[in-house]
């Protein structure tokens, strides 16, 4: 028996094909390495995101999360449940907060679950993955499996808004989390604790429908990684990873630019200093190549 | 009479009671006590995007600007940072509020028709909901096909090297277009939320009706 299990939430943006399968494929190599088992909560669906606001309303809103709650209390009954992604992990513990603080929200949940032949008894506590990692295994659990130090390989910690606010992790501040960089040390690179835009935000749904708005900030977050003397970004967020990431060029043609810095997520790193391939670590799911990292995937273990 | 009409009407001379009873975390509205930090916190107001920030607006709600509130771009231009708050000292909901006033316009039919967050919202919730499960590539092309074919085919152009460096990398499926992820239940998925809007709707007609 594995030595943690939880409900597992993978999110619209990890499924195969998807924007962030490169995130999930280094999430389950990650797990295997700490012995922790994910069992998919079955027929899960979107959490609804914060964009969904203008149609979705309070309660169609909190029904979907519950329907999440529901299929994992009678599928996966006392397991906790854990997302990857910060916007199912802020939609549903926004929901579950909601839900506990008012009767007439979570009869009114409870009535409308009963069309799709589902209730709500109990609610899963919602977990983030970083949460446990940190909270569950902590970080010495987590050191112990390294046997590939990333040296030498200075990385920004972007933290980025939905995973830090409003709920964040606990223990940590809102303006200037250090977990991230705690991480980053862990698997023995350089982190930058003074990374002043470790918070900002990405412009996240803007990046569609507003695209100018959001690669405005995407500049200040690149420019700075590169005014601290990063090869990379990491980051816990799947929207982050990609506006950060896959509009460098845009953002190059807008303001004249040279941006091409490879931005990962906390789990690639840890799939590649536990010893795991490029491959293992989902590298080949980057737009812009992390060949610095490529290159110690490929270097044998220190056992 | 339109929805919007009918709603003015209620609540004549009281736009403030309108907020609180019709609007997602309205009632927190009254506790603003204007100070402004939300706004020096929001990173698209940095970039002079609101027409009226999140303090402005909740003093315009008091002072019965019920048009000018609910005809503005501004809430649309909230990115879910946060920020504010967490910023707060009154500890108000404010992003839920922007949220909240939004989706009112909306409901009304009053929200600037043009406004791509305002359309993209509602093309990302329908996404979602119809088959339980978001299709980036439909999405994205919606967004894309909003101003027409003509305009589509420039904005899809303009994309292309962003697109293609996430086909390539297997982060975005063509098949997607004739199919993609779903849910099983999608029937009851559907059904629960026409519940759901059943209850709400009716939730708040029984607070206009005091």
């Amino acid at each position: 028996m594995a030595k943690h299990e939880y409900a597992f939430y993978p999110g619209c943006s990890s499924q195969k094909g998807a924007s962030a399968s490169n995130y999930l494929t280094s999430v389950e190599s990650m797990c295997k390495t700490l012995d922790v088992k994910l069992t998919e909560i079955p027929d899960w669906n979107c959490c609804g995101a914060s964009i969904g606001y203008a149609e979705a309303g309070e309660l169609p809103r909190h029904v979907l999360n519950a329907r999440n709650f529901a299929l994992s209390e009678q599928n996966l009954p006392g397991q906790e449940m854990v997302a990857t992604c910060a916007a199912c992990w802020l939609g549903a513990r926004e929901t579950r907060e909601r839900l506990t603080h008012s009767d007439t929200l979570m009869a009114d949940t409870r009535e409308a679950l009963k069309e799709a032949g589902l209730t709500i008894n109990e609610m899963p506590e919602i977990r983030h993955m970083v949460e446990v990692l940190i909270e569950d295994l902590g970080f010495e659990e987590m050191a112990k499996h390294v046997v590939r130090p990333l040296e030498g390989v200075k990385i920004a910690g972007y933290v980025g808004c939905q995973t830090n606010r409003p709920f964040g992790v606990a223990g940590e501040s809102f303006e200037n989390p250090v977990y991230l960089d705690k991480m980053v040390e862990m698997v023995g690179a350089q982190s930058i604790p003074e990374y002043d835009m470790k918070v900002t935000c990405c412009g996240g749904a803007l990046a569609f429908s507003e695209p100018e708005k959001a690669q405005a900030q995407i500049k200040d977050i690149v420019e700075s990684a590169y005014d601290h003397g990063a090869e990379m970004i990491v980051t816990p967020c799947p929207l982050c990873q990609a506006n950060v990431e896959i509009y460098q060029g845009q953002v190059n043609k807008t303001y004249g630019t040279k941006f091409n810095i490879p931005v990962l997520y906390y789990s690639q790193l840890m799939v590649v200093a536990y010893g795991g391939s490029a491959k293992d670590a989902a590298l080949n799911g980057q737009v812009i190549k992390a060949r610095r990292l490529e290159e110690i995937a490929a270097k044998p273990v220190k056992r | 009479m339109s929805a919007n009409t009918a709603m003015a009407d209620k609540y004549r001379n009281n736009f403030l009671k309108e907020i609180e009873e019709q609007v997602e975390m309205g009632d927190w509205v009254k506790m603003c006590m204007q100070c402004g930090v939300c706004s020096g916190s929001c990173p698209t107001n940095f970039q002079s995007a609101w027409e009226h920030p999140p303090q402005e607006l909740f003093m315009m709600i008091r002072a019965g600007k019920r048009e000018e509130v609910l005809t503005t771009t501004s809430m649309w231009n909230c990115t879910s940072c946060y920020n504010c708050i967490v910023r707060c000292p009154r500890k108000l909901p404010i992003t839920h509020i922007m949220h909240g006033i939004a989706e009112y316009a909306h409901r009304l039919g009053v929200a600037p028709k043009m406004q791509p967050t305002r359309f993209f919202s509602g093309l990302f919730w329908k996404n979602a909901t119809k088959t339980g499960r978001v299709n980036e590539l439909k999405l994205s092309m919606g967004l894309y096909f909003k101003d027409g074919l003509v305009q589509g085919i420039k904005n899809g152009m303009a994309m292309q090297a962003v697109a293609l460096g996430l086909v390539k990398a297997k982060r975005l499926n063509v098949m997607e277009l004739f199919g993609g992820h779903k849910c099983k239940d999608q029937k009851g998925i559907q059904s629960m939320l026409k519940k759901a809007y059943e209850i709400e709707r009716s939730r708040k007609a029984a607070r206009m009706a005091g």
